[in-house]
């Protein structure tokens, strides 16, 4: 159970490469022997999916040429 | 052309003073200047004059910008403060980091609930809407300071370095932060999506 926490508090890191090779293989030699561990780390890899998979906002055409002509504004009144 | 390129370009036209630059600007930014006002201060008029304030500001400041690859932190931080600002005048957050110990799975059932993959929602408009209504139901439940940190990493893909330069915190803290934002979100889309890791597999 203390690898267990061990390993619990390293996921992100390992998910996002930024762990060395020695603690991920020792992550890896783990998880091969825990079935719990190796359930959550891919519901943490769904998770972070699920969040990079959100849509992209746009900003709305109206707003865009508001701020175009406001800038332009300033722009001819010296205000830049 | 990658995306430094394309800031290096963008940095030399407002450097020339060029008329076209603020627009190309507002092009390039404006959407995911807007969208993290919104995941940050909520769906509010305020998030669309932060991005509008944001946009203004920053362009004007844009031209001190030496490095491409400062341009994503420094136009982050702007807003994040822009953001912050605005919440002060809400309610108060606390500063106590969160456990990790309470963010632990409380046995393996907890451990095993099985998260819906992104690589394979189901077809059914509907359904993907569902899910993510979850996602930013549980971004929006997290703390400020947590949902910063996840959304600067996760949604607007910055690295660790240029999120911790952005919020002006160590890169020690994005990373703790980040890992915690996850973990709550992912108790949160437990909660509402998952279901028990034997009853119902999900096919990835």
């Amino acid at each position: 159970m203390s690898a267990c926490r061990e390993m619990f508090a390293r996921l992100s890191e390992y998910l996002d490469g930024e762990l060395d090779p020695e603690i991920c293989s020792r992550i890896e030699l783990h998880m091969d022997d825990c079935p719990p561990c190796q359930a959550f780390l891919e519901s943490l890899r769904r998770t972070v999916d699920l969040a990079r998979d959100l849509p992209e906002h746009e900003l709305p055409e109206a707003i865009t040429r508001e701020l175009v002509e406001a800038y332009r504004k300033t722009r001819e009144s010296g205000g830049n | 052309m990658n995306s430094i390129e394309s800031d290096r370009q963008l940095l030399d036209s407002i450097r020339r003073d060029d008329p076209a630059a603020f627009e190309e600007f507002v092009r390039r930014y404006g959407g995911r200047i807007l969208g993290f006002g919104m995941r940050v201060c909520g769906e509010s008029e305020d998030a669309k004059d932060v991005a509008q304030d944001t946009l203004l500001k920053a362009f004007r400041a844009l031209k001190d910008v030496q490095e491409p690859e400062a341009l994503k932190s420094w136009l982050y931080r702007v807003v994040s403060n822009a953001c912050l600002m605005r919440r002060r005048k809400g309610k108060y957050e606390p500063k106590q980091e969160l456990s990790l110990e309470d963010l632990m799975p409380r046995g393996r059932e907890d451990a095993e609930v099985q998260i819906p993959d992104a690589a394979s929602l189901p077809d059914d408009e509907a359904a993907r809407e569902e899910t993510r209504a979850a996602v930013h139901a549980g971004i929006g439940e997290l703390a400020p300071d947590y949902r910063m940190v996840l959304l600067l990493r996760d949604i607007e893909q910055l690295s660790t370095r240029e999120t911790a330069v952005a919020l002006d915190i160590n890169e020690s803290t994005v990373k703790m932060r980040l890992h915690r934002a996850r973990l709550m979100l992912r108790k949160v889309l437990a909660d509402r999506l998952g279901r028990s890791g034997a009853a119902a597999e999900i096919p990835s």
